[in-house]
């Protein structure tokens, strides 16, 4: 069952991806640019899912315990650190080169965009360098990492 | 008098289809809370499905099967564009290149390195941060989706203001 949802939640959001225009990256970097052509979509793309989110978490609150899982995993970082913003530069800088996004770019190569397969295969070389970069001194040792999403 | 903001702000919007799939999206990350406690974020599920290695299908890769299929579905549904960029398993490298043009790549290479390392650094992308982090009001998410907001339209507008 939590194998269905988690199924059921990606059909959706992925519909909601295209619904939404965001798969489209020529349509991101018109809201990233500021100039003539500004294209303000992606703020209430943005701001609607928030909206929603929002309320669907809001309604979490009185439960204790998910559907079908034993506990809530919310992030409990608080702090303020480097890798953080670190991270969001990079991320904020390759977005506006390509202007895909994970999300999209996973949508796009279902698709066979072959802007998004590009990017994707990029992508998971990025991530990979990272995982490579930061593997655990004492492989006996599960690594911890902060987790947002 | 008042400026025609349909004609200024929101002349190059989609408003009704953009305000309907994000609330899809917004939709999809309350099932997936509901359902089985968890976050969201493409960039964190989709490392976690990376690291199944072997192991029975768990809940992040199914997400991400559900990702593609959805949107393949809703581009199917909507008749989409996806022919007019689309590549088969046949065509050749060359034939992609002539596609999308050729100028295209390096930025797309480019791109994909820091998204990837930079998600992963950051812990979250904009589905993590940007949607559910600050939905639910985490300071880092703030911070976060504020930060790559900012440097991408930063970096964006420069790019086209340098004619690149």
């Amino acid at each position: 069952m939590p194998k269905l949802a988690a199924l059921l939640a990606g059909i959706v959001f992925g519909a909601g991806l295209v619904v939404s225009g965001m798969t489209d990256p020529i349509k991101v970097q018109a809201f990233l640019t500021l100039n003539s052509e500004w294209d303000v979509s992606l703020i209430f793309v943005m701001g609607s899912a928030l909206i929603t989110a929002s309320a669907g978490y809001a309604l979490c609150n009185s439960r204790s315990a998910p559907l079908f899982a034993s506990a809530f995993h919310a992030p409990g970082a608080t702090h303020i650190d480097r890798p953080l913003i670190a991270g969001a530069l990079l991320f904020g800088t390759g977005w506006a080169f390509s202007g895909y996004c994970p999300g999209p770019a996973i949508v796009g190569a279902f698709t066979l965009d072959a802007r998004a397969l590009i990017f994707l295969a990029a992508y998971l070389c990025g991530v990979l360098l990272y995982e490579l970069g930061n593997r655990p001194v004492n492989a006996g040792h599960q690594h911890q990492t902060t987790v947002d999403g | 008098m008042l400026p025609d903001l349909s004609q200024t702000v929101f002349a190059n919007a989609t408003l009704g289809s953009a305000v309907v799939g994000g609330c899809l999206i917004g939709l999809a990350a309350s099932w997936l809370f509901l359902s089985i406690g968890r976050i969201a974020g493409i960039s964190g599920i989709a490392a976690r499905a990376l690291r199944e290695r072997g192991q029975s299908m768990g809940w992040p890769l199914m997400f991400v099967l559900g990702l593609g299929l959805g949107g393949w579905l809703a581009t199917l549904i909507a008749g989409g564009n996806t022919l007019e960029n689309s590549v088969t398993a046949t065509n050749s490298l060359q034939a992609v290149s002539q596609q999308i043009g050729s100028e295209h790549w390096p930025w797309l290479i480019a791109g994909g390195l820091l998204v990837g390392y930079g998600t992963r650094l950051g812990s979250g992308c904009t589905s993590g941060h940007g949607v559910c982090g600050i939905a639910r009001l985490s300071r880092r998410s703030i911070v976060a989706t504020c930060t790559f907001v900012g440097t991408g339209i930063a970096v964006a507008t420069l790019i086209d203001g340098l004619g690149f």
